[in-house]
């Protein structure tokens, strides 16, 4: 007993220990190989850094329920940029034009609904037809995009509105506007999965569906509404990143359902569903952007920067593998 | 037989886990031509053994002698090269692969260039098949063969080395009546053939049909080993579990209650057909046949897991449509299903979250889950069907057979259903835990719950019911009041023999 809980502490820790590491290594290479002579933790660095956590952040904290679920959802990066298209352009839209700066939060509600609205596809696909999330997120990572080339061509989006500039450029307590969005999503989501019938549910559907069918929870429409919660969440993401930058290009959120996927596997949440953690999700999360922040301070291009989270993944997958083997023959008495 | 030395010697094996003796000081002999029984109760050492003697693990103390050659074991696959072959209960085979290929695999015949000889394959496969008389040939897709052929092929990998002992664990877990018989005669051929057998069961019935001698352990020591044909079931339990196991009968002595629930005329499709009883609040209502007889699939369809074709379902004298398990739950109908691991619990969780699994929503007020009262309901219900558990953040997968079945049971005790179905009790539980699951059925009953147990253990089904249906093909042969019925007519009902003269 004693032993499975030290590997258990020691496995959701792991990412909080590797984060700590990662602070430590690269405040000392930086004081050695970076040209700037700001000191890594310098306080406005790491403001930056959970600011710019945040698009991945919290499209990540939907992604933990999905794949806790045993489900999996590679359309967020496509949702991600029809979102963006949908609050730049609707902002354009002739019949909002008197609005004045009304036709913000009018444009958001449009965002976020269209990512709702997508999520809703793939969820109801996935419940009535059966077909792998996987397969059919696939599918609709292709389509959505699709529909973002569709909507302007190869041309950029753009309306940049100064009030919402300077909304998202604000801080408050120190913290940039999208940190706080980050830190409340993370904070309900936590709570969703901790505390609420629909977390337990997503956990025993993910560890064994069978056994929740026969327990009469309803799993299609359960995976539906974490479907929509993904959407949700994705569109909020580009609600978030492009009040402030005001432009989007028809390529934007390319592979970011791979930056979601890593980020919420390096937290622990495993791909067969059953298991993972919010808290651990951000873990993984700030993990990374901490090297691709860290990486650049020392002077790596970005090249070098994806070949080292990647080697760092499979590392990670590797260790919790020997991990969790190790544990088994133990069991097996 | 006397005079030859054993085939495979186990002498004085002793295996330790930080803070458990799991094997101490075990000795097995087994002579050529013998098969040899091995039994236990979960737990008792018996899989640690076969680890053991597969090299899976190193024993601190003792030896393993094949053919009189003292052998370190050190894999399964360097096992087989000395001639100890596992056939093991959960198939191993590539599904997508031939028959030929499958029992090669890894040393298919070989031509230069790392081509593959396939016609040297097929002929050498075609050989070993025809030893096994099986009706399949040696470029048979593995995946189209029941499971009963795909354990031929098993076996017929075992026979492409020269066997000095091959290991059988629970073979028939799965196989239906004619499966068994044909696995029977391969067990026989190859004990004509002087190959020594060490047969894992928990089936009393097949170890007293096939097996020469039966040794026993219990709690990780050796506890002897009894000849066969001079022993009976009683002995050979009790030196299992260290008591006698009481099977008598066991109708209830207590007033019946009115009738729960009525099935009328119910079918589905071709798996069973214009299917009638009643079951009453107080009584037990026992399903028993062969596999495929239809049984699993009657209570799935009154737990809204398949639609009924035809018939009518009567809840307390009110027709019912039951659309979905979900649907059933909240109409008072129950399940504990046959595959307890794979339907019935949620191994990852805690064992209160999977007591409390359908009525977490139900206890809740608005989204959030009331942990209180589901620790209230779980340790209510731990005390009540005496779960062995050091306290409800134990995560199920850690706990025994028997008390995984109570956690299921007390699932939907807690919801308090007019009908609690329970598909196979005691599939995969140890003796000693096999009777406590048959006391708590009769005691619900006494309760005055409707209980209906689907079984295909027979004294299983006469030890718990008040009334038996007796299924063949999907019909119900007939039903019997469990004063009256007799395993000859309990058997031939089953097997089509008798009329088809109904009692209701």
């Amino acid at each position: 007993m004693e032993a499975g809980k030290l590997s258990k502490f020691l496995k959701n820790g792991a990412i909080w220990g590797f984060i700590v590491l990662e602070l430590i290594f690269f405040s000392v290479a930086g004081e050695f190989m970076s040209l700037s002579d700001k000191a890594f933790m310098d306080v406005d660095n790491m403001l930056l850094l959970l600011k710019q956590s945040a698009p991945i952040g919290i499209i990540a904290m939907g992604m933990t329920i999905i794949m806790v679920n045993g489900n999996i959802d590679l359309s967020v990066g496509a949702t991600f940029a029809l979102s963006a298209v949908i609050l730049l352009d609707s902002m354009t839209w002739a019949v909002f034009a008197g609005l004045g700066d009304w036709v913000i939060p009018v444009s958001w509600a449009l965002a976020l609904l269209t990512g709702v609205v997508l999520g809703a596809i793939n969820g109801l696909i996935v419940w009535k037809t059966g077909v792998d999330a996987f397969i059919v997120t696939l599918g609709s990572m292709l389509g959505f995009r699709g529909l973002v080339f569709m909507y302007n061509g190869e041309n950029p989006t753009s309306s940049l509105n100064w009030t919402l500039v300077d909304f998202a450029e604000a801080q408050f307590l120190g913290f940039h506007t999208a940190t706080w969005f980050l830190a409340v999503v993370t904070l309900i989501i936590w709570y969703v999965m901790t505390r609420t019938v629909h977390g337990r549910n997503a956990y025993a559907i993910g560890n064994n569906r069978e056994a929740a069918v026969n327990a009469g929870i309803k799993v299609g429409p359960h995976m539906l509404i974490n479907f929509m919660i993904i959407g949700f969440l994705a569109a909020l993401s580009a609600v978030v990143f492009y009040s402030e930058s005001g432009s989007v290009n028809p390529n934007d959120g390319q592979l970011y359902e791979l930056w979601v996927i890593t980020a919420v596997v390096l937290g622990g949440t495993k791909l067969t569903g059953g298991a993972g953690s919010i808290v651990s999700t951000l873990g993984g999360v700030l993990a990374i952007q901490l090297l691709r922040k860290g990486l650049g301070h020392i002077g790596a291009d970005t090249s070098t920067v994806n070949l080292v989270i990647g080697l760092i993944l499979i590392a990670v997958l590797f260790l919790d593998r020997q991990l969790n083997a190790k544990g088994k023959e133990e069991l097996k008495i | 037989m006397t005079g030859q030395p054993p085939a495979l010697r186990l002498e004085g094996i002793v295996k330790t886990f930080p803070g458990v003796r799991a094997l101490d000081g075990v000795s097995l002999s087994v002579m050529p031509g013998e098969v040899h029984a091995l039994m236990g109760e979960n737990g008792a050492g018996k899989s640690t053994l076969m680890k053991v003697l597969g090299g899976i693990y190193q024993p601190e103390e003792g030896q393993i002698i094949v053919a009189e050659m003292p052998t370190v074991m050190t894999s399964p696959l360097q096992a087989k090269s000395k001639g100890i072959v596992f056939i093991h209960q959960e198939l191993s085979l590539a599904e997508e692969l031939s028959v030929a290929e499958n029992i090669y695999l890894g040393e298919l015949p070989q031509l230069s260039f790392g081509r593959v000889d396939w016609a040297k394959l097929y002929t050498q496969t075609d050989a070993i098949l025809e030893k096994l008389k099986v009706g399949f040939s040696a470029k048979t897709i593995v995946g189209d063969l029941s499971i009963a052929n795909q354990q031929m092929v098993e076996i017929a990998r075992a026979l492409t080395v020269d066997a000095k002992a091959v290991i059988f664990d629970e073979p028939t877990a799965s196989l239906t009546d004619a499966e068994k018989v044909v696995l029977f005669d391969v067990i026989s051929d190859l004990k004509s053939q002087g190959v020594g057998i060490i047969y894992i069961s928990h089936r009393m019935e097949e170890i007293f049909k096939i097996t020469d001698r039966i040794s026993v352990l219990r709690d990780g020591s050796y506890r002897g080993t009894l000849e066969t044909r001079n022993t009976n079931e009683e002995e050979v339990t009790q030196l299992m579990i260290g008591r006698a196991l009481d099977l008598s009968r066991n109708a209830s002595h207590h007033e019946m209650g009115n009738v729960a629930l009525e099935v009328r005329g119910l079918s589905c499709g071709d798996l069973f057909k214009d299917v009638s009883f009643e079951v009453r609040r107080g009584e037990v209502l026992g399903f028993y046949g062969l596999v495929g007889a239809g049984r699993t699939e009657i209570v799935e369809t009154l737990f809204g897991l398949r639609n009924p074709s035809a018939g009518t379902i009567l809840l307390d004298g009110e027709e019912v449509h039951v659309s979905s398990p979900a649907d059933a739950i909240s109409k008072g109908i129950s399940l504990v299903p046959e595959d307890r691991k794979g339907q019935g619990l949620v191994l990852g969780m805690n064992c209160r979250d999977n007591m409390t699994l359908p009525q977490v929503g139900d206890l809740s007020s608005g989204p959030f889950v009331a942990t209180g009262a589901e620790t209230e309901i779980f340790d209510k219900y731990k005390d009540k069907l005496d779960i062995r558990t050091p306290g409800w953040k134990q995560t199920v997968g850690n706990l025994s057979g028997g008390n995984q079945q109570k956690i299921v049971i007390g699932k939907w005790l807690s919801m308090h259903p007019k009908v609690l179905m329970v598909d196979e009790p005691t599939r995969g539980i140890d003796v000693g835990s096999k009777s406590e699951i048959h006391n708590l059925i009769r005691e619900l009953a006494a309760q005055g719950y409707a209980v209906i147990v689907v079984s295909s253990e027979m004294p299983e089904v006469l030890h718990v019911s008040d009334r038996i249906v007796a299924m063949f093909s999907g019909k119900v042969m007939r039903t019997f009041a469990s004063q009256e019925v007799t395993e000859e007519s309990l058997i031939q009902a089953i097997s089509g023999i008798t009329a088809t003269d109904k009692v209701a």
